[in-house]
């Protein structure tokens, strides 16, 4: 079977990814993108995050977004609060710019939310159907990297990788990516941050996901106390969310630094061009 | 190689890409057959829910885990001449009618239903909208009710009628609805106290439904009558529930 192990092929290409891990990397693409924006409107309908049991707890928010009009000409201004410092936001939270491009109230810009205009029980209906999606997809992803020793193979770092740390994130700041034999393999800062979001940040956000459900916390009764309370938990999630963010970016960047075409092509045909050896001067 | 221009054109094609799919994915939500699909997960979650916690019970807190203010949501006052005049006699008039598919329907006084056996809880109320409070609830326990008034073979679901117009017209009166796993479980009361005092009107005086793992629309505020019914397609929208009408999953336990 041709897809069961990279191999070295013909043509300089490296046989990097299995058809399993590519199919299932553009679903959890799509899964993730339309989790994130439909989260982001469930949140709208109540843009304030609290840690506790209930958000009604005496104590302030830890984060809320809102709109108040300007003091001047009555202009709506989009505040945010965080730990009790204010901000501005108009124009990105509080207050965001509707279809026409007029200024309107609402926690997150319409670009950045499924549905684009305030729409909770549509959603609702979008987050716990691709939910599915992505859990499914996840757990058969998790069967696989570890039947196919994907995870034992590929993502688990070696000994020499965790000594190699400092040295793994000198070369980072450097732009010096690997190349030759290296360059096949995920370096160990890649692997650490692909476990610690597969097998930390992703579980994390679906049990805190889990744990807003009333019905779900009777299960075992009170067990989101655990984090504190479900307006805890709700924070986690939203928390997780934003990680996960500033993972695809970090992570969609370092795929243009290093080849975005030769990236994207061993993302979906599985073939990587291996980046010769630099001539010795 | 000219990188520069290369990346922010790629930068506007990710950001156009992104607008594009979300527009889409807006269309997707208006036609008649996606949310369909997307339904397709309601009963699959209230299968799986009702596998993992089939009675469990609903967390209960301590007297100073209580929110010093209990937010009222949705009708903070009927707009109906009916309620205005209950509420000027402090419901001594009120009754609730319990009927459908029962074997001996009546009608209890407000005095009458705080008769019944009675239980006390300090819950969390969350809302669909994400915030969520504690009180303390004190309610005749929806089990004891039906077991006055003796359920008749067949009967599946309970619907709740409320006393609020959601319609600026006076129509549109709020209902809700939940089968008979809920109705008899423990915590599921009619309550008319809360935090020790008599409901207020904000929160649903005389009465309101706490139905303790679900959502806070399920908890139906000013209920004026009681139905047991097979199923509840002719009632209203056909939904089970005024916002089930409006989108909302009829199970809200998530």
């Amino acid at each position: 079977m041709p897809d069961a192990m990279p191999t070295a092929a013909a043509g300089g290409l490296h046989y990097r990814h299995t058809l399993p891990v590519r199919i299932m990397h553009w679903i959890n693409v799509v899964a993730l993108t339309v989790l994130f924006a439909s989260g982001l409107q469930i949140f709208g309908a109540y843009p304030e995050l609290h840690f506790g049991r209930s958000s009604y707890n005496g104590r302030p928010p830890a984060l809320a977004i809102g709109a108040r009009e300007a003091a001047e000409g009555g202009a709506l201004v989009g505040v945010t609060r965080v730990f009790g410092a204010e901000f501005e936001t108009t124009g990105w939270l509080g207050v965001v710019r509707d279809g026409d491009g007029d200024l309107v109230p609402g926690a997150f810009p319409p670009w950045m939310t499924l549905p684009g205009t305030q729409w909770l029980a549509m959603a609702r209906a979008w987050h716990f159907f691709f939910a599915w999606v992505f859990v499914l997809n996840g757990l058969a992803y998790m069967a696989y990297a570890v039947a196919s020793r994907h995870l034992a193979r590929d993502l688990a770092p070696t000994r020499a990788d965790l000594a190699g740390i400092g040295a793994a994130v000198r070369d980072h700041l450097r732009f010096r990516h690997p190349r030759g034999e290296a360059a096949k393999r995920y370096n160990v800062l890649q692997k650490l941050v692909y476990l610690a979001v597969i097998f930390v940040l992703l579980p994390l956000a679906v049990l805190m996901g889990l744990a807003m459900s009333p019905w779900l916390d009777s299960a075992l009764t009170g067990w989101v106390d655990v984090v504190g309370g479900r307006q805890s938990a709700r924070s986690i999630h939203f928390i997780v969310a934003w990680l996960l963010v500033a993972f695809v970016l970090v992570h969609v960047f370092q795929v243009i630094v290093t080849g975005l075409c030769n990236n994207l092509r061993a993302m979906i045909t599985g073939r990587y061009r291996v980046p010769t050896e630099p001539s010795h001067e | 190689m000219n990188s520069a221009p290369r990346r922010s054109f790629l930068a506007t094609a990710a950001a156009a890409a992104s607008a594009a799919l979300l527009a889409g994915c807006d269309r997707l939500s208006r036609t008649e057959w996606f949310p369909k699909v997307l339904g397709a997960a309601e009963p699959v979650n209230e299968a799986i829910a009702k596998l993992v916690a089939r009675s469990g019970l609903a967390q209960e807190f301590a007297e100073g885990d209580r929110s010093p203010t209990f937010r009222s949501n949705g009708t903070r006052e009927p707009d109906s001449d009916q309620y205005r005049a209950w509420s000027a006699n402090g419901f001594a008039d009120y009754a609730l009618a319990v009927g459908g598919m029962v074997e001996a329907p009546r009608a209890y006084s407000l005095a009458e239903l705080r008769m019944l056996p009675a239980r006390t809880q300090i819950t969390r109320h969350d809302c669909v909208e994400g915030w969520s409070a504690i009180a303390k609830w004190k309610g005749a326990r929806l089990a004891g009710l039906l077991d006055a008034v003796r359920p008749r073979t067949g009967a599946r679901y309970v619907v709740l009628y409320c006393a609020d117009p959601m319609a600026d017209d006076g129509t549109d009166l709020y209902y809700e609805s939940i089968d008979l796993l809920d109705a008899y479980h423990p915590q599921t009361i009619l309550a008319y106290d809360m935090n020790d005092a008599p409901l207020p009107v904000a929160n649903g005086a005389p009465i309101r439904l706490r139905v303790e793992r679900q959502l806070g629309y399920k908890h139906a505020k000013y209920v004026t009558g009681i139905e047991l019914v097979a199923d509840f397609a002719h009632i209203a929208g056909g939904k089970g529930g005024y916002w089930e009408d409006r989108g909302y999953q009829w199970w809200a336990g998530i």
